[in-house]
């Protein structure tokens, strides 16, 4: 565990008056998940139960109680992009990067495959949008591209 | 770039670009348009100041299904061109603003002009046409008029103002915006806090990210108005963490607000202190709830309370609260500029104004649309619309998001306001419209919604957290085919308790796409019920795969595909599905590539 990266975050945490929520997107923000013992460590030092961070962290999608892989590829499940045929084209991906049933990231670490409930994008349906780029009016070929690209701009 | 060819350029006296960047813009390219008329421009040795100038950003238009729409204004005339690339950009500017001829092939087609001719722009009037980034470009066209205007009344008469409009809360259950603020205002305590709902949790809908990111002004507008009526020091924007381009727009409109004077200390030396901050989500939809979303903000779990008290009078921290829809806020400038009265004229008795929705779905134009309360489903779908896609047959159209329900072709003469909606068992939610055609399974879609309410159940009533996962379950098993005699009435029952027992909007409304899909697709149930048949071919375990011999190139990859054996195939002979061995898997559908599957 980085202490420093912790002092940091509790220094602008005390400054700011913030709450769990802003606390933990800082620690999210700065590790890439949230940790277990770094929010011990915080419980201790703010005397606050860790179970009051587990419970907001566990409420909210946003918050990840494990290491995400280096590239993220989420995929929109809006209404829009299920009628438009998002789910095969999500099968399609995750057999491609070989990612077993329940799991999210690759064994390697190297890539994340998540959905997200809409992002509004719903005319370009169907969505997804890897590390950061959206791509629009997605299909199983563009899928394939979409990995090559993000393939290629990997390290980055 | 050296100047490539000496051609006159004097014939530009002005010149205006205007590409399209909202979130659907830049999917499409809309960057790579911009930087190659930089480029293209610059090498006919127009100067890079002026560049800056004519080449505008602007918020999207709406007509998505055509990105990238670029304006080129040369001299006062203005043409659209749809669907551009950066590979289209040479020519356009050889042939159109060198030349003045433009390129008639890549002009917009009656298409274009009949999705806007039947809108009436309130709130998109100026998305698309003004610089988001640029405060001058929203003070050029009146912006912050309404807030110098208010200043000298007093706070009741704004109110009044407002109620007189008939302004109805635009996120989904339609209070009347000035009979809240009424509420608020006389409420004790101090400080009072003013939010802006833009947690556009609902699947399918983009009303509130497109104002944001193209008009982010009106919003903030909109929230200096509420806050000086009620009586607030303090707003917040409470905004979705998925929505990273608004939240950028929405951080340098406040930044330039400030500078301004328009928010801060004194606003224009009225004696008002006025201050926004901007609050990202942490994704969950239930936070579109005001109790709930008021817990989100104060660092909690976003679990909903009983009301009353309502958060007028208990709300942020146990104070006076007001919480108002993007869309609301947005529509305040215009009412305090142009009267109330003009705004009462728009709509119908009760559903005054205009509404934006998202149209999309199985249509042919999708994208944001502006229309006055009242108008008919028919004329959205068609008119505007231009019917479903591939001129298959439309179905029904999804209204409400999850909380909604689906409207069948049969009541496509509808009016389309809170009240008709309701009454059709959906509701008006926050403005999404997903079209439906005839490839479309009812009871999938049905399927669908539960998921995700039942995924976002914050858990803390029982009916809505076991019984969403009872209805799901019946549903599953439906669309797998194992449904039972008697599921769809259980269904009725269960959706039923749910509404009548939840605390929140979520839990009583959860049940409705299921209800209104029970009422009016009820053959489809039962289809799939009875005879084991998805009239839709939508849900994979009721297929029944066969080969089309006519179809058949005899390629041999479904025989490849197949992981059961089902599938016998010999070099040029057409390939046989046996299907007592067929598992129903999709993998020789998936493979085909002569769609010769059936």
């Amino acid at each position: 565990m980085n202490e420093k990266k912790c002092l940091a975050i509790l220094d602008s945490y005390r400054e700011h008056g913030g709450n769990i929520i802003s606390l933990l997107q800082e620690i999210q923000e700065s590790f890439g998940y949230i940790p277990e013992d770094v929010v011990f460590w915080f419980s201790k030092r703010l005397n606050i139960p860790a179970s009051n961070f587990f419970g907001v962290a566990t409420f909210y999608a946003q918050f990840y109680l494990k290491p995400r892989g280096k590239n993220i590829i989420t995929a929109c499940c809006g209404t829009a992009c299920h009628v438009k045929g998002s789910a095969p084209i999500i099968n399609k991906i995750r057999e491609e990067l070989k990612l077993p049933q329940g799991e999210t990231t690759t064994k390697d670490g190297k890539y994340t495959v998540e959905s997200v409930a809409c992002v509004g994008a719903c005319s370009i349906a169907p969505v997804f949008i890897g590390n950061k780029k959206v791509f629009g009016k997605m299909s199983m070929e563009k899928a394939a591209e979409m990995l090559k690209e993000i393939d290629k701009g990997k390290g980055k | 770039m050296p100047a490539k060819k000496p051609t006159k350029t004097s014939g530009i006296k002005d010149l205006v670009i205007r590409v399209c960047v909202g979130t659907g813009g830049l999917a499409a390219g809309s960057q790579e348009v911009i930087d190659e008329f930089g480029r293209q421009l610059k090498s006919y040795g127009i100067k890079a100041d002026i560049l800056k100038k004519c080449v505008n950003k602007t918020g999207c238009r709406g007509f998505c299904a055509k990105d990238v729409l670029v304006d080129v204004i040369l001299n006062g005339k203005s043409e659209t061109y749809q669907l551009i690339t950066p590979e289209n950009v040479a020519r356009i500017v050889e042939e159109h603003i060198l030349k003045g001829e433009p390129v008639k092939e890549w002009l917009v087609g009656p298409e274009y002009h009949a999705f806007h001719d039947k809108q009436t722009k309130i709130l998109l009037k100026e998305c698309g046409h003004i610089d988001p980034e640029d405060i001058n470009a929203y003070i050029n066209i009146g912006g912050y008029e309404a807030v110098r205007k208010i200043f000298p009344l007093e706070t009741f008469e704004v109110i009044e103002e407002v109620r007189a409009s008939g302004l109805r809360g635009r996120g989904g259950a339609g209070f009347l915006t000035g009979l809240k603020w009424d509420l608020c205002s006389k409420a004790e305590g101090k400080p009072k806090y003013i939010i802006c709902n833009a947690d556009e949790g609902d699947p399918g809908a983009f009303m509130d990210r497109s104002v944001i990111e193209g008009n982010p002004h009106s919003v903030i507008e909109g929230m200096i108005i509420g806050g000086y009526a009620i009586g607030a020091n303090y707003g917040y924007v409470y905004i979705r963490a998925e929505y990273p381009l608004a939240i950028h727009r929405l951080k340098i409109a406040i930044a330039d607000a400030r500078k301004k004077g328009f928010i801060g200390k004194n606003i224009l030396k009225s004696g008002f202190d006025f201050d926004i901050k901007i609050k990202e989500g942490a994704g969950a939809f239930i936070c579109g709830e005001e109790t709930a979303l008021i817990a989100s903000i104060e660092g909690k779990r976003g679990m909903p309370k009983a009301k009353p008290p309502f958060p007028a009078y208990k709300g942020l921290w146990g104070k006076p609260t007001v919480i108002n829809n993007v869309e609301t806020l947005a529509n305040l400038p215009s009412i305090i500029t142009k009267g109330a009265k003009w705004f009462a004229s728009i709509g119908t008795e009760k559903s005054k104004g205009t509404k934006v929705f998202a149209l999309t779905g199985k249509i042919k134009n999708t994208g944001l649309i502006e229309v006055p309360m009242g108008i008919s489903l028919k004329e959205i779908i068609y008119d505007i619309g231009g019917g479903c896609e591939r001129n298959r047959k439309f179905k029904a159209v999804q209204t409400g998001g999850p909380s909604g329900g689906c409207i069948p072709a049969s009541h496509i003469d509808m009016p389309v306001d809170y009240e008709s909606l309701m009454g059709a068992g959906s509701m008006m939610g926050s403005g999404g419209m997903v079209v439906m055609d005839d490839t479309t399974c009812m009871v999938d879609m049905a399927k669908f919604f539960l998921t995700f309410t039942q995924n976002e159940s914050c858990g803390k009533c029982t009916p809505c957290r076991i019984g969403t996962k009872r209805m799901l379950e019946i549903l599953t098993r439906i669309t797998e085919g194992k449904g039972k005699e008697g599921d769809i009435e259980l269904l009725l029952e269960l959706g039923n308790d749910i509404k009548l027992s939840s605390l929140c909007g979520l839990g009583m409304s959860a049940p409705n796409p299921v209800l209104s899909t029970i009422k009016f697709f009820r053959d489809e149930y039962e289809a799939h019920i009875k005879e084991g048949v998805c009239p839709a071919t939508v849900c994979k375990a009721l297929r029944r795969y066969t080969v089309s011999a006519e179809l058949c190139k005899m390629c041999g990859k479904c025989f490849k595909a197949c992981p059961s054996a089902a599938v016998t195939w010999e070099k040029k002979q057409p390939a046989v599905i046996d299907k007592t061995k067929c598992i129903k898997c999709g993998a020789c559908y998936e493979a085909c590539p002569f769609s010769a599957i059936l």
